[in-house]
C-alpha cells in the first residue's frame, strides 16, 4: 500500500529560485540555532554577525528575482512572487538587518540570551517574507502566526523586568484574541465561498451574493484582526505599553517590520480577496483611519517618554497609511494609486522610524532612560545625533526635504485621485493631523536644540559602531529618498496587485 | 557663457548655498573664522551668479521664463524639476541674494547667544537655498518642497538664538505655517487631478504640476471646486503673508527672533506668500480669484488699519515694527486683490520696498537692542544725541517706511491705493473705492506711529540709565557695510522706480491678460 502510494507520488514542481530568500533565512536560522546549542559562551557574539550576514545574503536572490522580472505563481495561486512581494521582502530584510545592528550591543551587554534572540528575529522575518507572498487565507494565517509568536517572546525578552513581562503578556493576549477573531472571519468566508484562495474568494463574493450579511461579517472580522496588528484605533491599546516595556530594538522591530507585515496582509486581502466588496471595507477603513490619526496624535501630545511618543506617533502614522484604502474601491486607477502610496509610505516609514529608534537607543546608552527631558541640550554635546534625529522627526512630520514629505504626498495624491467628497475630507483630516503631529515632534526638537542638559551633564555619548552604521544607513535613505523620490518610485512603479492582476 | 547660464545658472544659484552649508558641516565648530569666511564667500558667489543672471536677463522679454531648465524629477507623479525666472521673480531673487550676505556681514562680530556661528551660518545658507528655490520653481511640488525647506532653519533660528519667549514663538511660527501649507498641498493635489490632461514632455497625456501648463489645464475645473481649491491656497499663502486674522504668529516670531532672523523673515519670507498669490493662485484660478478678491481686499484693508492701530499700542520697538509689517503687507495684498496689472506691479514693488525698508528697521532695532539690552520705547530716548548716525539712519528708514515720496516705500503704497480705484474684471468698483479710502487713511496712521516711535526713541536727551553707558557707541564698521547697500537702494528705487517697474511690468501685464478678466 505504502509502496504503491510512494510510486504514485510525484514531487511537485518546485521553484527553488522563487523560494531562495526564504530558504536562506531558514538556513541561517538553523546555523544560529546549532551554533548556540553546541558552542560555549565565548562564541555567542557570532550569532548576531551570522544573522546579519544571513539577512544580507537573502537579499541576493531577491535582486536576481527582480532582475528576472517574471511573476512566479506557486501552489495553485496561493503563493505569488511578484514585484510587490519582492519589494516588501526587501523591506523586511532591510529592516531586520537594521534591527540586528541595533540589537548587537544592547543584547550583548544586557545579559540576555543571545542565540535565541536572533533565532526569534529570523523566524519572525521569515513569517513576514511568507506574508508578502501569501495569497491564500491559510498561508496568510500561518505567516501571521509565524511572525507573531516569536515577537511575543521578544517583547518579554528583558526577563526580570516587570514592564517587559507586561509588554510581552499584553501583546500576546491581544494578539491571540485578534488571531481568534480573524480566524473566525476566515472560517465564515471559507464557509460561504468554499475556497481559501484569495482569487477564488474574489470571484465568488462579488455582487452576486452581495446581500449576504454573513460575507460582510466575515470581511469585517478579518479586517479587524489586522487592525489589531497595525494598531489602528480602537484596537491599539496594546501597543504603547508593549513598545515601552519591550527592549528598544524589539520595539523598533515591532513598530516597523511587524506593522508593515500587517499592512501587507491587509493589502493582499483587500486588493485581491475582498476587492469586489468595497461597500463593506471602505466605510470601515475610513472611520478607522480618521479615528487612528486623531487619537494617535492627540494622545502623543501628552507623552513625556520618547518611546511612548513614538508608539503613539506610529499609531497616527498607521492612520495615514490606512487612509488611501478608504477610497481605493472607487476604480482600478485609484486603487493603483492607493496601493503605490501605501507601499511607498511603508518603505519610507521603515527608514525614518528605525532611525528615530536608533537615536533613542544611542541616547539611552548614556542616560539610561527614554524620558524626553533627558534629551535636553543634546545639540550641545551630541550634535551628530541631534541632526540625525532632526532629520527623522522632520521626515515623520512630512516636511521636505526629508523623505516623509513624499510619502505623505502620495497619501494626499491617492485621496485626491478619488475625486469624491469623502476622499477630500479625509485628505483634509490628514493635513490637520500633520499639523497636530508637529506639535510633539517639534517639542522633542525644542528639547534637544533649545533646552539645557539636565543637571548640566554634558559628557559626550559614545555611539557603538553598529548603531552608527544603522544611523548612517537610515539617514542616507531618508535624505536620498526625499531629494530624489524617483528612486523609490523606480522600485514601486511596476507593482500590480489588483484582483484583476492577481 | 549664455549657454552655461541657460542650463546651469539657476540651479547653481539655488544650490551653491547648500553646497557651502555641506562643506561647513564637516569643519569642526571651533574654527569660527573659517566658518564665517566660507559662509560669506558662498553668499558672495551667489551674488556673482545673481549679477551674471541679471546681466544676461532679457529685459525686453520679461514675460517669458528665462534660464529655463526642465528635467525629469519624480516621473511617478509627473512632477518635474522646472526652474525659470521672469520679471515677477527676478526682483525678489535679487532681493534675497542681496539680503543674505548683508546678514552674514552684520553677524560677523555679534552672533546672538548661544553663539555657535557654525550652526547659525549653516542655517542661513540652507534658508537661502529654500528662498531662491521657491522663487525659481515652476512646478507646484518643487515649489512646495522649497517653500517648506525655508521653515526648518527659521524654526531653529528663532528657537535657539531668539529672545526669552523663543520656544513659544518658534513653535507658533511653525504650526501656523505648517497648517497653511498642509491645506495648500491638498489644494495642489486637487488641482492636479481636476485639471485637464496635458501633453507631457516624455510623450503621452497626463495630469501635471507644471505652473506653465496649469493655467490652461485648470480651465475645466468647475467653479465650485475652484473656489475650494483657491481657499486652500489662500490659507497656505495668506498665513505666510500674513493676512489678518492669521497674522498673530508674526509679532511673536519677529520679536523673539535674533536680528538677522527678523531681517530675513521680514525681507524675504513674508514675500513667499504674496509671491505665491501672484505666481500660482491668480494665474491658475483667475475666476476663483475674482470671487475671492473682495474678501481678500477686505482682509487687506482690515490688516492695514488693524496693524497700524496695534502699532500705536506697542511699547516694544521690535514688536511695533513687526505690526507695521502686517499693515504694509496689507497694501501689497490690496494691490493683488484688484487683479489689475497696475495693482500687481505695485504689489511687487511693495514687496521689494518693504523688504529693504523693514529689513533696515529690524537691523537698527537689533543694533539698538544690543547696545541698550532693551527695546522698551519708554526707556529709550535721545538716540540722535548719543548716537547721531544711528539716529539719522533710523529716521531715514522710518520716513521710507511711512511712504515719503522720493523713497522706495512710496512706490509700493501709493500705486496700490490708486489701483483700488479701478479694480479689474467684474469686481465691484464702489466696494474697492471704499477700500481705497480706508487704505489711504492707513497711511496717515502709519505716519502717526512711525513719527511717534522716532520722536520717543531719537529725540530728547538720553535717559539716565544709559547716558554714561560705555556700551552705547555709534554705528560700527560691519554695520555700515551691511546697511549702506540697503540705504542706497531705498533712495535709488525712490527716485527711479522705473528700474523695477520696467522689469516686472511685462510679466505682470502678460499674466493679467492671460487671466482673461477683461480688466
Amino acid at each position: 500500500m505504502l509502496a504503491q502510494l510512494l510510486a504514485q507520488w510525484q514531487s511537485p514542481s518546485f521553484d527553488f529560485h522563487a523560494f531562495a530568500p526564504e530558504i536562506i533565512v531558514v538556513a541561517t536560522l538553523v546555523v544560529v540555532l546549532v551554533l548556540d546549542a553546541f558552542t560555549g559562551e565565548e562564541s555567542r557574539w557570532a550569532s548576531s554577525s551570522l544573522a546579519g550576514i544571513g539577512l544580507l545574503v537573502a537579499a541576493i536572490p531577491i535582486a536576481t528575482l527582480a532582475y528576472d522580472g517574471a511573476d512566479r505563481v506557486l501552489f495553485g495561486g496561493g503563493y505569488v512572487v511578484d514585484t510587490y512581494a519582492l519589494v516588501l521582502k526587501a523591506l523586511f530584510l532591510a529592516s531586520a538587518y537594521v534591527v540586528v545592528l541595533l540589537s548587537t550591543n544592547y543584547i550583548a551587554e544586557g545579559d540576555y540570551w543571545e542565540g535565541e534572540y536572533y533565532l526569534m528575529v529570523l523566524a519572525s522575518v521569515l513569517g513576514m517574507m511568507v506574508m508578502a507572498s501569501a495569497r491564500d487565507l491559510i498561508s496568510i494565517f500561518v505567516a501571521l502566526e509565524l511572525l507573531s509568536i516569536p515577537a511575543y517572546m521578544l517583547a518579554a525578552w528583558r526577563k526580570r523586568d516587570l514592564k517587559s513581562d507586561e509588554a510581552g503578556l499584553k501583546y500576546y493576549l491581544m494578539g491571540v484574541f485578534a488571531s481568534a477573531v480573524m480566524l473566525y472571519g476566515m472560517s465564515v468566508i471559507y464557509g460561504v465561498t468554499g475556497t481559501t484562495l484569495l482569487s477564488g474568494i474574489a470571484d465568488t463574493i462579488g455582487p452576486a451574493i452581495s446581500s449576504e450579511p454573513i460575507v460582510t461579517l466575515g470581511i469585517v472580522f478579518v479586517l479587524i484582526g489586522f487592525a489589531f496588528k497595525v494598531s489602528a484605533v480602537p484596537f491599539h491599546t496594546w501597543s504603547p505599553d508593549t513598545y515601552e516595556g519591550a527592549p528598544t530594538p524589539v520595539t523598533a522591530f515591532l513598530a516597523v517590520a511587524s506593522k508593515a507585515a500587517g499592512f501587507v496582509a491587509l493589502l493582499s486581502l483587500i486588493f485581491v480577496g475582498f476587492w469586489g466588496r468595497s461597500d463593506v471595507w471602505e466605510p470601515l477603513i475610513w472611520v478607522l483611519a480618521a479615528l487612528t490619526m486623531f487619537v494617535g496624535n492627540l494622545i502623543a501630545l501628552r507623552q513625556t517618554n520618547v518611546v511612548r511618543m513614538l508608539a503613539y506617533s506610529g499609531i497616527a502614522q498607521a492612520g495615514y497609511i490606512l487612509s488611501p484604502l478608504a477610497v481605493a474601491g472607487t476604480d482600478p486607477e485609484v486603487a493603483s494609486q492607493a496601493l503605490h502610496s501605501i507601499v511607498i509610505y511603508l518603505l519610507i516609514y521603515a527608514a525614518m522610524n528605525l532611525g528615530a529608534f536608533a537615536v533613542v537607543m544611542a541616547v539611552a546608552r548614556k542616560t539610561r532612560s527614554a524620558e524626553s527631558s533627558t534629551f535636553g541640550g543634546l545639540f550641545g554635546y551630541a550634535p551628530g545625533l541631534t541632526v540625525a534625529m532632526t532629520v527623522f522627526l522632520f521626515s515623520l512630520a512630512g516636511i521636505p526635504p526629508a523623505a516623509g514629505w513624499f510619502a505623505k504626498l502620495g497619501i494626499f495624491q491617492a485621496l485626491a485621485s478619488a475625486g469624491t467628497p469623502s476622499g477630500y475630507i479625509l485628505a483634509v483630516i490628514v493635513a490637520v493631523n500633520s499639523v497636530i503631529a508637529f506639535a510633539y515632534y517639534g517639542r522633542l526638537l525644542r528639547i534637544m536644540w533649545m533646552d539645557d542638559a539636565p543637571d548640566g551633564d554634558t559628557t559626550p555619548i559614545r555611539v557603538p559602531a553598529s548603531i552608527t552604521a544603522a544611523l548612517g544607513l537610515t539617514v542616507a535613505v531618508t535624505i536620498v529618498f526625499g531629494v530624489a523620490p524617483g528612486l523609490v518610485t523606480h522600485f514601486t512603479d511596476p507593482i500590480q496587485l489588483l484582483a484583476l492582476g492577481g | 557663457m549664455e549657454d552655461f547660464l541657460n542650463s546651469w545658472g539657476l540651479s547653481l544659484a539655488i544650490f551653491i548655498p547648500l553646497a557651502g552649508a555641506i562643506v561647513m558641516l564637516v569643519i569642526p565648530r571651533a574654527r569660527e573664522d573659517l566658518h564665517k569666511v566660507i559662509a560669506l564667500a558662498t553668499s558672495l558667489l551667489v551674488v556673482l551668479m545673481g549679477i551674471l543672471l541679471l546681466a544676461n536677463f532679457d529685459y525686453d522679454d520679461g514675460s517669458t521664463l528665462q534660464f529655463f531648465v526642465d528635467k525629469s524629477w519624480i516621473p511617478f507623479i509627473n512632477s518635474r524639476y522646472l526652474v525659470g525666472i521672469d520679471g515677477i521673480s527676478l526682483p525678489l531673487i535679487a532681493l534675497t541674494m542681496l539680503i543674505v550676505p548683508l546678514c552674514i556681514i552684520y553677524s560677523w562680530n555679534h552672533f546672538p547667544e548661544p553663539r555657535n556661528p557654525k550652526a547659525f551660518l549653516i542655517l542661513i545658507l540652507i534658508l537661502e537655498t529654500g528662498m531662491i528655490g521657491t522663487f525659481c520653481a515652476q512646478d507646484l511640488i518643487l515649489f512646495f518642497v522649497f517653500f517648506e525647506v525655508v521653515l526648518l532653519p527659521m524654526y531653529f533660528m528663532i528657537g535657539v538664538w531668539g529672545g526669552e519667549k523663543r520656544r513659544y514663538a518658534a513653535m507658533k511660527f511653525f504650526l501656523y505655517t505648517l497648517f497653511g501649507s498642509a491645506l495648500m498641498i491638498v489644494s495642489f493635489m486637487a488641482l492636479y487631478f481636476l485639471s485637464a490632461e496635458v501633453p507631457l514632455p516624455d510623450g503621452g497625456m497626463g495630469h501635471t504640476f507644471s505652473m506653465i501648463q496649469l493655467p490652461e489645464a485648470a480651465q475645466v475645473i468647475s467653479s465650485g471646486a475652484a473656489l475650494w481649491i483657491f481657499g486652500g491656497m489662500f490659507m497656505g499663502f495668506g498665513i505666510k503673508v500674513p493676512m489678518f486674522p492669521f497674522h498673530t504668529w508674526l509679532p511673536d516670531a519677529h520679536t523673539q527672533a535674533p536680528t538677522v532672523g527678523s531681517v530675513i523673515l521680514a525681507a524675504v519670507l513674508l514675500k513667499l506668500g504674496t509671491y505665491g498669490f501672484v505666481r500660482i493662485a491668480l494665474p491658475i484660478l483667475p475666476d476663483a480669484a475674482e470671487s475671492w478678491a473682495p474678501f481678500i481686499g477686505l482682509l487687506a484693508v482690515i490688516g492695514i488699519i488693524y496693524g497700524a492701530l496695534c502699532c500705536l499700542a506697542q511699547t516694544d520697538m521690535k514688536r511695533l515694527i513687526a505690526f507695521s509689517s502686517v499693515a504694509h503687507m496689507g497694501f501689497v495684498m490690496l494691490g493683488i486683490a484688484t487683479l489689475t496689472d497696475f495693482g500687481i506691479n505695485a504689489a511687487i514693488f511693495g514687496m521689494v520696498a518693504h523688504g529693504l525698508i523693514t529689513g533696515m528697521l529690524f537691523f537698527v532695532a537689533g543694533s539698538a537692542k544690543e547696545r541698550f539690552h532693551t527695546l522698551d520705547i519708554a526707556r529709550l530716548g535721545g538716540m540722535l544725541k548719543q548716537m547721531p548716525r544711528m539716529g539719522w539712519i533710523l529716521g531715514f528708514s522710518a520716513m521710507a517706511s511711512l511712504g515719503l515720496p522720493g523713497l522706495a516705500g512710496f512706490w509700493g503704497e501709493f500705486p496700490a491705493i490708486l489701483s483700488a480705484y479701478q479694480p479689474g474684471g467684474d469686481l465691484n468698483e464702489a466696494l474697492f473705492r471704499v477700500y481705497m479710502v480706508v487704505a489711504a487713511l492707513g497711511t496717515v496712521l502709519a505716519a502717526a506711529y512711525l513719527l511717534w516711535l522716532y520722536q520717543r526713541v531719537a529725540f530728547g536727551t538720553p535717559k539716565e540709565e544709559f547716558a554714561h553707558d560705555p556700551h552705547v557707541h555709534d554705528v560700527s564698521f560691519t554695520e555700515y557695510v551691511a546697511w549702506v547697500p540697503l540705504l542706497v537702494l531705498i533712495v535709488v528705487l525712490g527716485f527711479f522706480p522705473n528700474i523695477l517697474f520696467k522689469v516686472s511690468d511685462g510679466a505682470v501685464t502678460n499674466a493679467v491678460a492671460a487671466m482673461g478678466l477683461g480688466g
